[in-house]
């Protein structure tokens, strides 16, 4: 008995590191609706960490970490917030005509180097990094990242969507809250403002808890950012993107890490 | 230059049996639904490059309070996406209320209005509707536009729309 309860530890543990590989724990931020009209147009918004698209199964995603940018650009608070065991529910009147952006971005610095055998890992501020003397030890790595998770909701036509020239992000040729199955969409990446050449896309369609493959598409971005593909099937869309490389941050050269997630409905065409 | 002339003519002659007619006849079929309501149709014409290029109707719950019935504008989804989310609504002789199942007739002044200024050419007429707690469906009829042209005709949609007929007289 004992020893069966031994091995079935062990066989779940390694359960959990191969299913850690599989199963990345995915953040989005999911409208009701992205499209919608009238004069007294709402959507409600789910914010979560998850397996499956779009099923909350983990963690809720933190209020006060999301903020919504209004057309004319001024934020909005969210209404009626409430943060749940596995995701964090909003609402937003939008009182404007155009496009509101619902976004949570944060980043901070990562620093790793070795003692011995050991690795050890560090993160904080700049200003940390350099007062607790992480930046004498030796062989320091220090990495900034940063994570950008949105989404986009249209009441109306369309509006254009201002960059915010930090970290990774889709710039939008063909608008967010403009897609149709069986039409090309042609998005342009940037990393800190410049475009982000051959960095990996992939594009999951909700509701793979349905099925057996989740048919990700994997893309890479051109010389220039851009990023063309055309869906077949209509629905919700996850996208993710990663780009490594350099920043400056104080006068100094550091290394990025920087990942981007949309949410995306696609329409029928 | 010709456009111009083209629209005095109504005023001049003060509806004159010179103006011609953009008859449509739709039909919206009677369907044995547990929960049903009438649907929010759009009618349009669209050019050879697939602009619009005359937006004729919209039928939708006009009367609600608040203009609750613009909610579901968005749902006519064609419509909304190529013109409806431009337009500030209600538009006058445009926005009308929802019909009920069977032959709506509803005609337009070639000699006035959208069609007046309409270059002459290859056009179609399209028809969406789209139900509450139902479905969607879109029909379309080519045809050709010239001043003082006449045409007539016809397609049939499936499920939310039955016969559609357009009939262009002089």
């Amino acid at each position: 008995m004992k020893n069966l309860a031994k091995k079935l530890i062990i066989a779940a543990a390694v359960a959990s590191l191969t299913a850690g590989a599989a199963h990345a724990h995915r953040a989005w931020i999911l409208p009701s609706a992205t499209v919608v009209s009238g004069d007294n147009a709402w959507v409600t918004i789910d914010g979560a960490v998850s397996n499956n698209l779009f099923f909350p199964d983990h963690r809720p995603m933190q209020i006060e970490s999301i903020s919504i940018t209004a057309p004319d650009g001024t934020p909005v608070k969210p209404a009626n917030a409430t943060v749940g065991q596995y995701r964090t529910t909003f609402d937003l009147q939008l009182l404007q005509k155009g496009t509101y952006r619902i976004a949570q971005a944060n980043s901070g610095l990562n620093a790793s180097w070795k003692e011995g055998a050991e690795t050890k890992r560090w993160r904080g501020t700049m200003d940390e990094y350099v007062a607790q003397g992480i930046d004498k030890k030796p062989g320091v790595e220090l990495t900034l990242s940063s994570r950008r998770v949105e989404t986009f909701v249209t009441n109306g036509a369309p509006s254009a969507l201002k960059p915010t020239g930090k970290g990774l992000e889709l710039i939008a040729v063909t608008h967010p809250n403009d897609l149709y199955s069986g039409e090309e969409i042609t998005f342009k990446l940037v990393d800190g403002g410049k475009p982000a050449a051959n960095v990996e896309v992939t594009l999951i369609q909700g509701g793979d808890r349905y099925r057996a493959e989740a048919g990700e598409l994997v893309l890479k971005s051109a010389a220039d950012g851009t990023i063309k593909l055309t869906l077949e099937n209509a629905g919700m869309y996850w996208l993710e993107a990663e780009a490594r490389g350099t920043a400056s941050m104080e006068g100094k050269t550091v290394n990025s890490m920087s990942t981007y997630v949309a949410v995306l409905e696609v329409l029928p065409g | 230059m010709r456009n111009v002339v083209m629209l005095a003519v109504p005023v001049v002659m003060a509806g004159a049996a010179h103006a011609g007619t953009l008859e449509l006849t739709v039909e919206i079929p009677k369907l044995n639904v547990a929960e049903y309501h009438r649907p929010y149709v759009a009618i349009w014409i669209e050019d050879a490059s697939g602009k619009v290029a005359a937006n004729l109707s919209v039928w939708y719950d006009i009367k609600l309070k608040d203009q609750e019935g613009e909610k579901w504008l968005k749902d006519i989804r064609q419509w909304w996406r190529r013109t409806g989310r431009e337009l500030n609504l209600p538009v006058d002789g445009v926005s009308s209320p929802t019909k009920p199942p069977g032959k709506n007739t509803v005609k337009f002044d070639t000699g006035a209005g959208p069609i007046a200024t309409l270059p002459a050419g290859e056009y179609k007429i399209i028809v969406e509707a789209s139900r509450e707690v139902g479905g969607k469906e879109l029909v379309e009829i080519p045809f050709k536009w010239a001043p003082g042209a006449e045409a007539t005709g016809t397609a049939s949609g499936k499920a939310e729309l039955g016969a559609v007929t357009l009939k262009l007289t002089k």
